[in-house]
C-alpha cells in the first residue's frame, strides 16, 4: 500500500515537473505558437479517440456479448417481445450514436484552428432546426408505439387458465404460496406471522384480539422457501408482496422483474417457455437454474438474496406437488390426516368467491386452477 | 432603466468609493478575514466556497467508490491496511457488506446532492449570475451567505454520520422507507439515518436560499441593454435550474418529514403491514411505501436536469467561445432548455415503472419522458453545428465541453431504451441503469464541471491553470470514463443487478468477475488522476502564470470586463452597458465583439 502511494506521488511529481517546465518552454517560445501546437496535437487526439473508441466498441461487443443474454433466447414469451424490441431500439440508437460521435470528433479535427480559416458566422437556420427537431420525434414516436404495445400486453390481466403463486419477498429469502387444493389462497394477516411454523401469517385460528377469524381455506395452502415451481408454456401469475421493506423480483431470464412492496400487493405473468431442463442444454452450463434476484435494495445481505423457479413439465409438476403437505400440519401437527386416523375432508374446495386475503381489504383475484 | 436606479440606491450609499477615479477597485469597507473568506458576502467568494466544499466532498465520494470498487473488483484479496483504516468495517481487510453499502449510499448522496448540485450550480450560479447579468451582487447578498452556511451546515452533519458506531445510512441514496425508517430492518437506519435527514433537510433549505437568490438576480437585476434573450446560455441554463430547484426541493422535504414522523414519532405514513425479523410485527398499518417514492422522484428526477442544465448552459458558453463562432439557434437552446424544465416535472414515475404503478399511468410516464428526447436531440444536433466551420481552439475547457456533448449523446441514448417501460421491466435496477445514469449525469456533469472550472479560474483567481495538466487530465478521465462504464451496459444487459456486494454465488452473474476486476482498477487510476488536476488547482491559485488581460480567452461576455482581480461590487466605476447578444463571433470579420460594444452602422443584421 505504501509502495502503491509512494510510485503515485513519484509519477504525479514527473507528471507535474514536466507540465511545469513545459509551461515555460512555451512562454519562451511565445505564447501563440505554443498554443498552435498544442492545438494541432489535441486535434489529433480528437481523430485518434474517435478511431480508437469506435474500434474499442466493437472490440467490447465481441469480447463481452458472449456472457450477456443477448446470445441467449428469452425463456419467456413475453421476453422474446422484450428481446425484439430491444433490437429495435438498439439499431436506432446505435445508428445515431455512430452518426453523432462521428461528427463531433471529425468537426473537431476539421475545423481545429487555422490561419487560412475564417469562422463561418451561422447564428441559426430554421430549415435545419424543424428538421432535427421532426426526425427525431418520428423516431420516438415508432419507439413509443412498439414500447406501449407490448407495455399494455405486459401488463394486461393474466389468461384465465394462468396458474397463480404468491410470492412474497422478506429479509433475506422468499416465500412461496399455492392455493393447494381448493384453488383458493387463504386470508392471511401479518400480525399472524410466526417466524417457526406461519411464516406468512394465514389465518389457522381465531384471534379476536386483532379481529382474527379462523379461514379454512388457508388450511390446505401449501408454503415453501426457496425454490417455486412452474410449468413449461402455461400463463404463471404472480401476486407478490413483501413482509417487511421493499424488495423486487428480479426474473432476467424471463426478461421481467416486479417490486414486492409491503401492504401492496402487485401482479406479475409471463409464460415460460423452456424448461429447467431445455435451458441448461441451451446455454450448455449444467449448473443452470432459473434465478431470481432480488432488484431492490433491501439491507445489509440484498446480494445473496436469491430464489429458484424450477420450470417443469405438466406431469412432473402433479408428481412434485402430490408431494407436498399444506403449511397447516406443519403448525398442527395433530390435525394432519396422516398423523391422525379418521380422514377429514380438506376444506370446502368449491368457493369461487372472492375472498379478503387479508384485513386491509384488498381484494385479490382469486380462483386459480392448477 | 430601472434596475440601474434600484441598484444605485442600494449599493450606490455603502460604496461611494467606487465613484472615485481609483485605478485598482476599492474595497467599500474594511474587510476583515473573517468578512472576506468565512462570512463573506461576496458572490464570488461564496462560488469559490461551494467550489471548494464540493471538491472536497468529491474527494471523499471518489475515494468511498474507489473503496467499493475494491470489493467488487477483488472480492477474494485481502487488504490488511483496510482494517487499520476503517476498522471493524474492513475487518480481515475485507470490506464489510455494512461498509459496502454505507460506502455505496453515501457516494451517491454526497456526489448528487454535495457535488453536483452544490459545487456545480453552486459554484457557478454564484460566481456567473451577478457577473454575466451586470449586476454588484446578488439580490440579497446575505441570504447567498446563509446558503454556503446551511450548505456547510449539511456537509458537517453529514460528515459526522460516517462516524457514527452503527455507521452511516445504507439503504441506497434514494432512501426509499421501510428500510430507511426501520433501524431494527438495517443497522444503518438508525442514528446514521437520522443524521442524514437532518443534513439532505439542511441542505434543502440551502438550495431554496441559493436559488431564490438566483431566480430574482436575473430577473431583476440585469444591467442596462441586458434583456432577456442577449443573456449568455449560462444565466438561461442557471435561471432553469434555480426554478427547478425552487418547486421541486419543498416536495423533497415534506417527504423527508414525514419520513422523520414515521421513524421517530410513530406515524404510519409509509408503513403497514410490516414483520421485522427478530422484532415482530410492527404495529403501522394503512401507510403507502410507494407514496414516498412519488415524493422523493418528484425532486430526484428535477435533480438530474439541475445537475445537467448549467452544464448544458456553460458547455454551450464555451464551444461558443472557443470555435470563434456564435452558438448556433440560441432561441433552439434556450427553448429546449424550457422545454426540458418543464417536462423535468412530468416524467418522475419513469422511476417506478415497476413498483406496481398503475399501467396507464406507466403509458403516459412513457411518453413524455420519451419526450425529453427531442430538445435533448435539438441540443447536441446545435452543438455539432456550433462546432462546423469553426475555428477550433482546444483549451482544457474547450475538450471538457467537447468530452461532454459525446458523454451526453452515449448517456442519452441508453435513456430512450430506460423511458420504454417495456424495456425497463427487463433492465431495471441493474448495471445497465447504472451506466446509463453515471455517464449521462454523472461524468457528463463533471465534464461540465471540469470545462467550467477551467474556463473562469482566471475569473476566479486571476491566474491560470496549467495547461499540460489539463490536457493529461483530459485525455486520461475521457478514456477512463468510456472504459469503466461503457462495458457496464453489458453486465446490465445480463440482468446483473446494482447494490450487489459479491456477485460469486449467482450462476447468471458470475461470469464478470473478470469485467469488475478491470473496471475497478480503472476507477482507481481515474481517481489518480483527478488528484493530478486538485494539485494543478491549488498550485495555480497560488504559483500560476498571472493573467495580463482581462479577457484571456477574448470572450463577449460581461465578465471578462471586470478588473482582472473584481473587487466586492465588480466593476470600478459604473456598470457597463449591453448593446447585443453574446455570441458575435467571427461577425463581419471580427474575432469577437464584446457585449458593451454599441451597434455599428453598417453592421450586418442577422
Amino acid at each position: 500500500m505504501i509502495f502503491v502511494i509512494t510510485v503515485v506521488i513519484l509519477v504525479f511529481l514527473i507528471i507535474f515537473q514536466i507540465a511545469k517546465a513545459s509551461e515555460y518552454v512555451a512562454v519562451l517560445k511565445g505564447e501563440d505558437r505554443a498554443r498552435k501546437e498544442n492545438n494541432k496535437i489535441n486535434g489529433f487526439f480528437m481523430i485518434a479517440f474517435l478511431i480508437a473508441g469506435l474500434i474499442g466498441v466493437y472490440w467490447c461487443n465481441t469480447l463481452l456479448i458472449d456472457k450477456t443474454l443477448l446470445v441467449h433466447p428469452s425463456a419467456s414469451l413475453q421476453g422474446e417481445k422484450v428481446d425484439s424490441m430491444l433490437l429495435v431500439t438498439l439499431t436506432i440508437t446505435g445508428i445515431v450514436f455512430v452518426i453523432t460521435q462521428i461528427a463531433l470528433f471529425w468537426f473537431a479535427f476539421k475545423y481545429q484552428e487555422s490561419e487560412k480559416r475564417k469562422p463561418f458566422y451561422f447564428p441559426h437556420n430554421n430549415t435545419m432546426e424543424i428538421i432535427w427537431t421532426v426526425i427525431p420525434a418520428i423516431a420516438l414516436t415508432v419507439l413509443v408505439v412498439i414500447g406501449l404495445r407490448n407495455w399494455f400486453s405486459f401488463t394486461s390481466d393474466a389468461p384465465k387458465d394462468a396458474m397463480v403463486v404468491e410470492v412474497t419477498g422478506k429479509q433475506f429469502g422468499w416465500i412461496f404460496r399455492y392455493p393447494g387444493e381448493d384453488g383458493v389462497f387463504g386470508k392471511k394477516y401479518f400480525r399472524m406471522i410466526d417466524p417457526a411454523t406461519n411464516s406468512l401469517g394465514l389465518n389457522w385460528r381465531d384471534s379476536s384480539g386483532i379481529n382474527v377469524k379462523d379461514d379454512i381455506s388457508a388450511h390446505d395452502d401449501i408454503v415453501q422457501e426457496q425454490t417455486m415451481y412452474a410449468v413449461k408454456n402455461k400463463p404463471l401469475k404472480l401476486i407478490i408482496g413483501s413482509r417487511d421493506v421493499v424488495h423486487d423480483v428480479g426474473l432476467s431470464w424471463f426478461r421481467l422483474k416486479m417490486d414486492a412492496v409491503p401492504g401492496t400487493p402487485t401482479t406479475l405473468w409471463f409464460t415460460p417457455i423452456y424448461t429447467t431442463k431445455e435451458m441448461k442444454e441451451k446455454t450448455g452450463n449444467p449448473n443452470f437454474v432459473y434465478e431470481i434476484s432480488c432488484d431492490q435494495m433491501c439491507g445489509n445481505s440484498h446480494y445473496s438474496m436469491k430464489g429458484i423457479i424450477e420450470v417443469v413439465s405438466q406431469a412432473e409438476y402433479d408428481e412434485w406437488m402430490a408431494k407436498q403437505k399444506p403449511a397447516y400440519y406443519g403448525a398442527f401437527p395433530e390435525k394432519d390426516p396422516a398423523t391422525i386416523k379418521p380422514v377429514t375432508p380438506v376444506g370446502d374446495s368449491t368457493k369461487a368467491v372472492a375472498v379478503k386475503v387479508n384485513q386491509n381489504e384488498k381484494q385479490l383475484p382469486k380462483k386459480a386452477k392448477i | 432603466m430601472s434596475n440601474e436606479t434600484i441598484l444605485q440606491s442600494t449599493i450606490g450609499v455603502t460604496i461611494p468609493s467606487e465613484i472615485d477615479n481609483h485605478e485598482e477597485h476599492v474595497h467599500h469597507h474594511h474587510e476583515s478575514f473573517i468578512t472576506k473568506y468565512v462570512f463573506s458576502q461576496d458572490h464570488k467568494m461564496i462560488g469559490k466556497q461551494f467550489l471548494i466544499t464540493g471538491m472536497f466532498w468529491a474527494v471523499l465520494g471518489g475515494l468511498m467508490s474507489v473503496l467499493f470498487r475494491l470489493q467488487l473488483g477483488y472480492p477474494d484479496s485481502t487488504f490488511p491496511w483496510l482494517e487499520d483504516i476503517i476498522g471493524k468495517w474492513g475487518k480481515g481487510g475485507h470490506i464489510s457488506p455494512e461498509a459496502y453499502y454505507a460506502l455505496v449510499t453515501t457516494h451517491g448522496t454526497v456526489l448528487v446532492f454535495f457535488v453536483l448540485t452544490a459545487g456545480l450550480s453552486g459554484t457557478f450560479a454564484n460566481l456567473l449570475i451577478p457577473l454575466q447579468v451586470g449586476a454588484r451582487d446578488m439580490a440579497s447578498p446575505f441570504m447567498n451567505m446563509l446558503s454556503y452556511w446551511f450548505f456547510f451546515t449539511a456537509s458537517v452533519i453529514m460528515l459526522s454520520s460516517v462516524f457514527v458506531e452503527t455507521g452511516p445510512f445504507s439503504g441506497g441514496w434514494t432512501a426509499y422507507p421501510p428500510l430507511s425508517a426501520l433501524g431494527s430492518a438495517s443497522p444503518g437506519s438508525k442514528t446514521g439515518m437520522d443524521l442524514w435527514i437532518i443534513a439532505m433537510a439542511l441542505f434543502v433549505v440551502s438550495s431554496l436560499l441559493g436559488g431564490l437568490n438566483y431566480i430574482v438576480t436575473i430577473l431583476n437585476m440585469r444591467t442596462k441593454g441586458m434583456t432577456m434573450t442577449r443573456l449568455p446560455l449560462t444565466i438561461w441554463a442557471l435561471f432553469f435550474t434555480a426554478v427547478l430547484g425552487v418547486l421541486s426541493f419543498p416536495v423533497l422535504l415534506s417527504g423527508f418529514i414525514l419520513l422523520i414522523f414515521d421513524r421517530n414519532f410513530g406515524t404510519s405514513f409509509y408503513l403497514s403491514d410490516i414483520y421485522v425479523n427478530g422484532v415482530g410485527a410492527l404495529p403501522n398499518e394503512g401507510g403507502s411505501a410507494i407514496l414516498f417514492q412519488h415524493l422523493f422522484w418528484f425532486l430526484g428526477h428535477p435533480e438530474v436536469y439541475i445537475i445537467l442544465l448549467p452544464a448544458m448552459g456553460m458547455v454551450s458558453e464555451i464551444l461558443s467561445t472557443n470555435s470563434r463562432k456564435p452558438i448556433f439557434g440560441y432561441m433552439a437552446m434556450v427553448g429546449s432548455l424550457f422545454a426540458i424544465a418543464i417536462l423535468a416535472f412530468l416524467v418522475w414515475a419513469h422511476h417506478m415503472f415497476v413498483t406496481g404503478l398503475n399501467p396507464f399511468l406507466g403509458s403516459i410516464f412513457v411518453l413524455l419522458t420519451l419526450l425529453i428526447a427531442v430538445p435533448s436531440a435539438i441540443k447536441v444536433f446545435n452543438w455539432l453545428t456550433t462546432l462546423w466551420r469553426g475555428n477550433i481552439r482546444f483549451t482544457p475547457a474547450m475538450l471538457f465541453a467537447i468530452g461532454f456533448v459525446s458523454l451526453f449523446i452515449s448517456g442519452g441514448l441508453t435513456g430512450i431504451w430506460l423511458g420504454n417501460s417495456a424495456l425497463d421491466i427487463h433492465l431495471h435496477d441493474t448495471y445497465f441503469v447504472i451506466a446509463h445514469f453515471h455517464i449521462v449525469m454523472g461524468v457528463a456533469s463533471m465534464f461540465g464541471m471540469f470545462a467550467g472550472i477551467y474556463h473562469w479560474f482566471p475569473k476566479m483567481y486571476g491566474k491560470y491553470l496549467n495547461n499540460n495538466l489539463g490536457y493529461i487530465h483530459f485525455w486520461l478521465t475521457m478514456i477512463g470514463a468510456y472504459l469503466i462504464f461503457w462495458p457496464m451496459h453489458y453486465e446490465g444487459l445480463a440482468g446483473m443487478p446494482r447494490r450487489y456486494y459479491d456477485i460469486g454465488a449467482w450462476e447468471s452473474f458470475k461470469q464478470f468477475a473478470d469485467l469488475n476486476r478491470f473496471i475497478s482498477t480503472v476507477a482507481m487510476i481515474v481517481f489518480a488522476v483527478q488528484l493530478l488536476f486538485l494539485f494543478n488547482f491549488f498550485y495555480s491559485i497560488f504559483k500560476g502564470r498571472k493573467l495580463t488581460t482581462k479577457n484571456p480567452w477574448n470572450s463577449t461576455t460581461l465578465e471578462w470586463t471586470t478588473p482582472i482581480n473584481p473587487g466586492h461590487g465588480n466593476w470600478v466605476g459604473e456598470i457597463p452597458e449591453v448593446h447585443r447578444w453574446a455570441y458575435d463571433y467571427g461577425k463581419d470579420g471580427h474575432d469577437f465583439i464584446q457585449q458593451t460594444t454599441p451597434i455599428g452602422e453598417d453592421e450586418s443584421i442577422h
